[in-house]
């Protein structure tokens, strides 16, 4: 699955804006603008805040993820720390956790694959991977990733042996999975940053594989 | 919602645009000032009606539970909002405004 590069696709956009575009002002966008006046005149927050927290999520992405990632297959004792607590593996790493929440992280075997899902909501590990793509947040995939991920996991390409063991991970708020996908056959010899290129964010919610 | 049954996943994304990014931030920075938590974003968003919660985009059922939250708490008020929303009705330069 070395082809899932992000950023690189064929065919039309699918990061094209959907219809809603910033130019008309819907009932919705009212509201995000009046509730965000309110709370500045109130001193609740103030534009500054807004605005560096936009900064900052942009700023995340499986960019992060990924050097975990890498780090762990070059380092097998920072891989044991990573998978004993991936929150002070991260910060060790110098990737901030900025949300009280923890990380944990799964390794996928060739006896064991993972996967994550959040099937109340939309929880997701976005200290190291960002924003969640729309399709994490669908219905179709939290319903359907716990009783049929198998199936699931073949709308992405991703075929399993029978005998390799599926785990579905289902995050909560105070608790966000991250997978270890296994390293690529062929890397032997490859640097902790040239391996980070190698990891898709999809592999770390363990939808592909690599 | 886990468990049902559902057609196959889409696999689509898109990038989000400025009005939703500060949607988001409103909720980080209310929850980080103790303001909001995630447990009453999503009892606002499973109290939507069913109908509402499927036709609404992700970060609209956002907006509209953060709206909800803050008014219950009394952050905000119903009337300030009220005359708010009428005060950005009359603003000329409509989708420009209000951009921090």
């Amino acid at each position: 699955m070395m082809d899932n590069i992000p950023h690189t696709h064929e065919g039309p956009n699918p990061h094209a804006p959907r219809p809603d575009h910033d130019d008309t002002l819907t009932h919705h966008k009212r509201l995000e603008i009046a509730v965000r006046e309110l709370l500045i005149e109130k001193g609740f927050l103030t534009a500054d805040e807004i605005r560096e927290a936009i900064e900052r999520m942009d700023a995340r992405g499986p960019h992060l993820g990924a050097k975990l990632v890498a780090r762990a297959w070059v380092d097998p004792t920072f891989k044991t720390r990573l998978l004993k607590d991936g929150s002070t593996a991260a910060d060790e790493a110098g990737v901030q956790m900025d949300q009280p929440t923890r990380l944990i992280v799964v390794e996928n075997t060739p006896q064991v694959h993972n996967l994550v899902v959040c099937t109340l909501c939309s929880c997701y590990p976005r200290m190291v991977l960002g924003i969640p793509p729309d399709w994490y947040k669908s219905r179709a995939y939290r319903s359907r990733a716990v009783h049929e991920p198998r199936t699931v996991l073949a709308e992405f390409g991703t075929h399993l042996a029978d005998d390799v063991a599926v785990r579905v991970h289902d995050s909560t708020a105070d608790m966000r999975y991250l997978v270890l996908p296994m390293r690529p056959k062929g890397t032997e010899g490859f640097d902790e940053a040239r391996l980070a290129e190698l990891v898709t964010r999809d592999s770390m919610i363990g939808v592909t594989t690599l | 919602m886990g468990g049902l049954q559902a057609g196959p996943v889409e696999r689509v994304e898109h990038d989000y645009q400025l009005w939703e990014k500060r949607v988001d931030a409103l909720m980080v920075l209310l929850s980080r000032k103790r303001r909001f938590t995630v447990d009453e974003l999503r009892k606002g968003i499973e109290s939507l009606p069913g109908d509402a919660y499927d036709r609404l985009t992700y970060y609209e059922r956002w907006i509209s539970s953060i709206t909800s939250a803050l008014i219950h708490r009394g952050t905000i008020s119903i009337e300030e909002l009220r005359a708010k929303l009428a005060d950005i009705e009359r603003r000329p330069d409509g989708p420009q405004i209000g951009k921090p």
